[in-house]
């Protein structure tokens, strides 16, 4: 009984914060815009019983997805988030590698120390990070300034308003979600580990190729992952970095539903994304399941 | 019998395959290894132990690569190797986790050093095979570590160790994780792999019952010194200081100081096996009884014939010497071991004035006033005069009822008894509180059993059964 109870509570939790907003966005996918509020139809009018309920019903249509593939701004725009998603996603990997590594092998003392660092960003409001990005990387900004101070270069760099500056904003934004997962594999890591290799006729550059690298793996997909899967439906830094040269789907979406107010066509948008997302998401717990079991 | 011992240290011809010169090793200002000088020769199975904390692993991590030395040379075959990195030296590691590769099968695992020598892909599919059979690990080649359990964990780590057929292979500590049963299993199965296999080994151990089962010789060590290198039987029945007879084994040790013996009793005579019998008489069988009154009668010396001999006699000289007297029919005299066993028997009650055989020479140790001094007479005279501790096993120490018949023996009170199944040992405060442990076999059933808690007894040992160490 009281087993029941536990495993039911995720199980509401994922109902209620998950699956019935989901329905409600698929149902408004398949609805029609209109002039009303809220701005689509049909309404579900339950007072009509059940005439109401097949009349519901029978005005559901795929149009709005027909819709998405007319146009070809939806797909080069999935294109374009899956593209600046993925390779965001390797230059966090890039950067969060070493910095996991670096922290993994300091000194027991110096490491409760270098993981609030890490996590200090979060201390403030995400927003006021991205508008401060605005405030270096503009072509008033302090980078600028600053280059042009050291006469580095006389002219400002055009960084603001084009995809580096998304670029900038996505690996800054979420480079502790990689350092995380594979500083954690990284301090697992049993030292006697390399010395068996290095014993065994490894190099410092083999041993850490064969043996580090593959024992990590766990850390870096499950970094990748949470660092792609945000990455791709990411609206406020494209929106506020990208300027419009940068096609993002959550862009797309945000336009759709708040300025075109086609509650019906960014509701189809989003479900789409949601299945392109599901399919890294599965991956995602499937090796989670994997590094799981091999701990085990 | 023709078999030569395994004792290459003996031999002045025979180089040594490890050599440890003047090594020293520091942390910072701390010394972990200090001046210390080492040969280990080939085939040997050579044990390091000491207490936590005393610089095995170092000596280990040094010899396989990982620490830098700060002083001294560690040669290998007459090399000096402290430069050589530790992914080119002919020495491999068994770590004291295993340290097996989660990440690869039990068959990768033992190839990997194979592949990184760049051997050929049927001669490593060969020789993993060859160690997998060696260990009894066939059957598990392509589990993952974690699939497998502790034990079969460090025979795979063995046989990763192994499969480079390295000169000499160092073990870390190998069978600190496992049960005692499976442990004393290991340790044969060990012997054997380095029979086998003819490889040097280099055991780390704090357990020296571990020690004395598998090697051929062993360095006892203290805080970053060695004390004693010498055979298990040798450290064990001879150790050179105290602290290595504290270290190994159990033991009982008396301070005092030492006298040479005086030479009347240093020159007690040795008594006779007609004045042993006489005096353990009455309490003898039948069988001995009987000689005994055969000696005492020797005034008259009566002839004594068998049955071939009184046949002889009736058939050929009674004619012309007539009949004669003979003593009545009697089994042969016993030889002096019949006596001594029979005596042995007995535990007699020895009058305090008759004294026992003692062997001459050695020194006195005055350990407590008012209680007579330890004969110990294999003692050097050299000490004479000096501060001494005097070590026995309480193996060799027994423990009586009444006063036995032992050079030394002294009286106590049983305070507590250790009962281990196979041996009881007895805890034995003497008259000035000195506590004492004496061990005997358990021969009997527990309820047999006539000494216990509060009894007066007596310990006891021989001239011979300890050891005079220099403090
Ligand atoms: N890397 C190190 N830094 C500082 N001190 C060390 C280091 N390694 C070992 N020691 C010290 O050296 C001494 C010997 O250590 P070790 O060889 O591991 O002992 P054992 O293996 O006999 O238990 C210990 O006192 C230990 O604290
Ligand atoms: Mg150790």
């Amino acid at each position: 009984m009281r087993k029941a109870v536990l495993i039911a509570i995720p199980y509401l939790w994922l109902v209620a914060l998950f699956l019935v907003p989901f329905l409600i966005v698929l149902k408004i996918s398949l609805s029609d815009i209109a002039l009303a509020r809220p701005p689509y139809m049909p309404q579900l009018d339950l007072t009509q019983g059940w005439a109401g309920l097949t009349a519901f019903f029978s005005e559901l249509d795929l149009d709005n997805f027909a819709f998405l593939a007319t146009d070809d701004l939806y797909w080069k725009s999935y294109l374009s988030s899956l593209r600046i998603a993925a390779l965001s996603t390797l230059i966090t990997l890039a950067v969060g590698y070493p910095i996991a590594y670096g922290m993994a092998r300091a000194d027991h003392a110096w490491r409760p120390t270098l993981l609030m660092l890490v996590i200090l960003p979060f201390w403030t409001s995400f927003l006021i990070r991205v508008y401060s990005w605005m405030g270096i990387l503009s072509n008033e900004g302090t980078l600028n300034t600053v280059l042009q101070w050291l006469g580095v270069i006389n002219e400002p760099l055009q960084i603001m308003n084009t995809p580096t500056a998304v670029y900038i904003g996505i690996v800054y934004t979420y480079l502790p979600f990689m350092v995380l997962p594979i500083y954690s594999a990284l301090e697992k890591l049993d030292d006697s580990l390399l010395e068996a290799a290095e014993d065994l006729g490894c190099s410092r550059f083999t041993a850490f190729w064969l043996v580090t690298w593959p024992l990590s793996r766990s850390g870096i997909v499950a970094g990748c992952f949470l660092v792609f899967i945000p990455a791709l439906g990411e609206f406020v830094i494209p929106s506020l970095l990208g300027g419009s040269s940068t096609l993002m789907i959550g862009k797309v979406l945000w336009e759709e539903f708040f300025n075109n107010r086609d509650w019906p066509v960014a509701s189809a948008v989003a479900v789409i994304l949601l299945l392109i997302l599901i399919i890294p998401i599965v991956l995602f717990q499937r090796n989670e399941q994997k590094a799981r079991e091999a701990e085990g | 019998m023709a078999q030569t011992v395994f004792a290459p240290w003996t031999d002045p011809v025979q180089k040594p395959l490890i050599e440890f010169r003047n090594v020293s090793k520091r942390f910072g200002d701390f010394t972990a290894i200090d001046n210390l000088s080492l040969t280990i020769y080939e085939k040997e199975f050579f044990a390091l132990l000491g207490p936590s904390g005393c610089g095995k692993t170092t000596m280990m991590r040094m010899l396989a690569g990982f620490e830098t030395i700060s002083g001294g040379h560690i040669l290998l075959d007459g090399q000096e190797i402290s430069a050589v990195p530790p992914n080119k030296r002919p020495v491999n590691m068994m770590f004291q986790s295993y340290a097996l590769f989660p990440h690869l099968s039990i068959w990768d695992n033992i190839a990997f050093g194979l592949k990184r020598e760049g051997r050929d892909a049927a001669f490593i599919d060969e020789r993993v095979d060859e160690m997998l059979r060696l260990t009894r690990m066939s059957r598990f080649a392509r589990r993952k570590p974690h699939q497998i359990s502790g034990g079969q964990r460090q025979r795979v780590a063995l046989a990763r160790s192994l499969a480079k057929a390295p000169k000499l292979l160092l073990l870390d500590e190998p069978l600190g994780a496992l049960d005692r049963k499976l442990r004393e299993e290991t340790q044969f199965e060990l012997m054997d792999i380095q029979e086998k296999t003819g490889t040097t080994f280099v055991i780390v151990t704090h357990d020296q019952e571990e020690a004395m089962t598998v090697a051929s010789r062993i360095a006892v060590m203290d805080e970053g010194r060695i004390v004693q290198v010498d055979t298990p039987d040798q450290i064990y029945e001879a150790p050179n200081s105290v602290y290595v007879a504290d270290f190994i084994g159990d033991v009982n040790l008396f301070s005092g100081t030492a006298t040479a013996r005086p030479v009347d009793m240093a020159a007690a005579p040795e008594p006779t096996v007609a004045l042993d019998a006489e005096a353990t008489a009455p309490r003898h069988d039948a069988a001995l009884r009987d000689t005994v009154e055969a000696n005492t009668a020797t005034a008259q010396r009566l002839p004594a014939p068998d049955r071939k001999g009184d046949w002889l006699y009736d058939k050929l000289f009674r004619r012309f010497m007539g009949s004669r007297e003979t003593a009545p029919r009697r089994l042969p005299p016993p030889s002096p071991a019949e006596v001594a066993a029979a005596r042995a028997r007995e535990a007699p009650a020895r009058p305090a004035d008759s004294a026992p055989a003692i062997k001459p020479g050695g020194i006195l140790v005055d350990w407590a006033d008012g209680q007579p001094p330890i004969i110990a007479a294999n003692g050097d005279t050299a000490v004479a005069g000096e501060k001494v501790t005097f070590s026995i096993r309480p193996e060799k120490v027994t423990i009586d009822a009444e006063q036995p018949d032992r050079p030394n023996a002294y009286k106590g009170k049983v305070i507590d008894i250790a009962y281990l199944g196979n041996i009881s040992t007895f805890h034995v405060e003497l008259a000035n509180g000195t506590m004492v442990k004496a061990q005997m076999v358990n021969a009997r059933r527990l309820a047999n059993r006539h000494i216990t808690w509060e009894d007066e007894v007596w310990i006891g040992f021989s001239e011979t059964a300890g050891v005079v160490l220099k403090d």
